[in-house]
């Protein structure tokens, strides 16, 4: 689950990292008071999406006036901001904040993930702040300092010290730095984060660490431990279609192409996606219906696949263990009828009771063209996308 | 023979008193041999009782010393199935399979520190679990698809693992194991853990490896094959049309930072000599290609 720069911020402030003075606003004429309230010369008017990139698309703009702010404030508030991952179509700024300015001397970079080989937390610092950390890593790999922190210890004062001297904190701010990269570490421990990131951390003229953006990602397994992040959850920043998914608990992920695909297992619903893709058609979603798939979570998967004005077909690809295909024979089925599907149908079954399963289909009445094999399914459903 | 498991594996469900863990208890224990495997069950405070006939005990250390199981499965509900792992661990279990789906990360962290310089081999969190065709299945995957032959499959999906095995079923071919090694970032064994017990393996004469985006495992083992498998493999890597950025299904599955896509994992595995498909519809045949 992704948040806002500002909530990751208020997070991280409980920890004892440092961060610019902000106030989160949903209107122009917040942002207007927010910097009167602020005071001083010059205010930050930050756009709030999930997605980065927000500077380049021109969605974080200085202003050296009350009336500068006001003039960026309109222009970014309500805007459709396009980054490098937005998407084309861009992201509605709803949300700003407004924050005060700051004297930047040093920009690096810090950022916490799992890390799958050595199975720890990862400390990443640089002192190439400011910039993309993957061109960093491609390009100047040596400029990427790494920590694999021990759960049982935490980041030791000297490893925090060691890694801030080396991206270029000066000696007399290395405890201010110290306390930052430790604070960091708690958070992300305890609200079980899967990604923290203070892109820039900067020293500043009148010699202070400050954590001037953050960005904050928690792992979905891990909400039922966690209400008050669980609460900060947008929806507005996600995709309607995958919000209506995780009701039904299906996992849903909608793309850009024509024939829609309803699967059981994670692995066989991308694998069913790739070969849609081989044989010369494009997948418009991926949906996993998981192992206890019913009826009802089949129709609304199928409702689901069918709100994309446009999907030219449809192909179901069972391969039935737990689920016997009878049941989810049963199920595509009653869902066809319930939407009144009006595209192609191609389903495969295989496994458990599949005989059973394709005579339900057969006996059903509807146009639904069988398949005997994953290549035959694709082959068909490429062909009717066609029509 | 056959890897990890066989007819004579004596197995402890903890769980068993839940819903999945009954189901799926009942018919591994109808599975071939399954009915001698499956000796105990563990679920805290109903010690004493029993579930179709297998005895229940309340912890996995009395579980262990009455029946002399070497092997548990977890059915474990996520909040509480790292801790059923640990409890394994300092039981002195050899194999611990963990079915449940959806253990939060951090808990694992700290499970796999624990079980570092420990003898317990771990194979998922969510994973389908692994078969010994026509001897035992301790896990989720459906018993009649499999029979049994020289293959061996190792793979981090589920549904896609039957996939395979069908595949290999209509060509003839039997498996000697099938292990799902599971979709969670931070898990137990590897597809190079399993690559070298096939390897080491008389039965298996040859290895259908099947991945998915995310992290660097298939490269890892891809290079060990390159210089020590004796036996050929074949590989499939779903996720070729997978966006970045998003969580495809499986907590693991997701290309970050342009690192893990199914492109850079294919172009690895064929340096290193392994003849991939990019079309899952061949992995048998595939397969059968290189015998």
């Amino acid at each position: 689950m992704k948040i806002h720069e500002y909530q990751a911020k208020e997070i991280l402030r409980k920890f004892g990292v440092t961060t610019p003075r902000g106030i989160p606003c949903f209107s122009v004429e917040e942002a207007v008071a927010a910097g009167k309230t602020l005071g001083g010369h010059v205010a930050v008017v930050k756009a709030q999406i999930h997605a980065g990139g927000r500077g380049k698309g021109g969605g974080v703009k200085v202003a050296k006036s009350p009336a500068e702010l006001e003039t960026y404030a309109k222009q970014i508030f309500g805007m459709q901001l396009v980054t490098h991952q937005t998407g084309p179509a861009g992201q509605k700024v709803r949300r700003l904040l407004i924050e005060e300015g700051a004297d930047i001397k040093k920009e690096l970079y810090v950022g916490m993930v799992v890390d799958r080989g050595t199975q720890r937390v990862a400390l990443m610092a640089s002192s190439e702040g400011g910039m993309d950390i993957e061109e960093v890593a491609a390009h100047t790999p040596e400029k990427i300092h790494t920590i694999f922190i021990d759960p049982t210890k935490g980041l030791l004062d000297a490893e925090a010290d060691d890694v801030a001297l080396k991206i270029g904190v000066p000696q007399a701010l290395v405890p201010q730095a110290r306390t930052l990269l430790q604070g960091l570490y708690r958070a992300f421990d305890e609200t079980d984060a899967s990604l923290a990131e203070i892109n820039p951390m900067v020293v500043t003229g009148d010699g202070r660490v400050v954590a001037l953006d953050a960005k904050m990602n928690f792992d979905s397994n891990a909400l039922y431990r966690h209400p008050e992040i669980t609460a900060l959850r947008d929806l507005d920043e996600e995709d309607p279609n995958e919000i209506e998914a995780s009701k039904y608990d299906l996992s849903y992920i909608s793309l850009d192409g024509n024939i829609g695909c309803l699967v059981n297992g994670a692995g066989l619903a991308m694998a069913t996606m790739d070969i849609v893709k081989l044989y010369g058609g494009s997948p418009a979603n991926f949906l996993d219906v998981g192992g206890g798939a019913t009826t009802e979570k089949v129709t609304e998967a199928f409702k689901l696949m069918l709100k994309n004005p446009g999907l030219k077909a449809i192909l179901v690809n069972i391969f039935g263990g737990i689920m016997k295909c009878d049941v989810i024979a049963a199920g595509v089925v009653a869902a066809a009828h319930e939407v009144k599907l009006a595209v192609p149908l191609v389903v495969r079954l295989e496994g458990t009771n599949v005989e059973l399963g394709k005579k339900i289909l057969a006996e059903s009445g509807l146009p639904i063209i069988s398949a005997v094999n994953m290549a035959d399914a694709a082959a068909k459903v490429v062909e009717a996308a066609r029509g | 023979m056959s890897i990890l498991i066989n007819k004579n594996t004596k197995v402890i469900t903890q769980g068993i008193t839940g819903k999945t863990g009954m189901f799926h208890t009942k018919m591994c224990k109808e599975y071939a041999f399954g009915a001698q495997c499956f000796v105990a069950g563990v679920t805290p405070k109903k010690g004493g009782q029993n579930y179709e006939g297998i005895p229940i005990y309340d912890s996995v250390k009395e579980a262990r010393a009455q029946t002399g199981a070497t092997v548990s499965v977890i059915y474990v509900p996520p909040p509480f199935a790292a801790a059923a792992i640990d409890e394994a661990v300092e039981a002195g279990i050899d194999l611990v399979i963990c079915i449940t789906e959806g253990i939060p990360v951090r808990d694992m962290i700290r499970t796999r520190y624990k079980m570092q310089g420990s003898k317990t081999q771990l194979i998922g969190p969510n994973c389908p679990g692994l078969i010994t065709p026509d001897e035992i299945k301790i896990g989720i995957m459906p018993g009649h698809i499999h029979k049994k032959g020289p293959i061996g499959v190792v793979s981090r999906s589920g549904t896609l693992t039957y996939e395979a095995v069908g595949q290999l079923r209509e060509l003839g071919l039997g498996q000697s194991s099938c292990v799902g090694i599971g979709g969670d970032p931070v898990n137990g064994m590897k597809h190079i853990d399993v690559m070298r017990l096939f390897n080491d393996d008389p039965e298996t004469e040859a290895v259908i490896m099947v991945g998915e985006i995310g992290g660097g495992d298939e490269e890892i083992c891809a290079r060990w094959i390159k210089d020590n498998m004796k036996k050929p493999v074949i590989g499939f890597i779903a996720g070729v049309t997978a966006p970045p950025g998003k969580r495809m299904g499986h907590a693991g599955a997701i290309i970050s930072g342009g690192k893990g896509t199914a492109q850079e994992k294919l172009a690895v595995m064929e340096e290193c000599g392994i003849k991939v498909t990019r079309n899952p519809a061949e992995m048998g045949k595939t397969l059968k290609s290189v015998l």
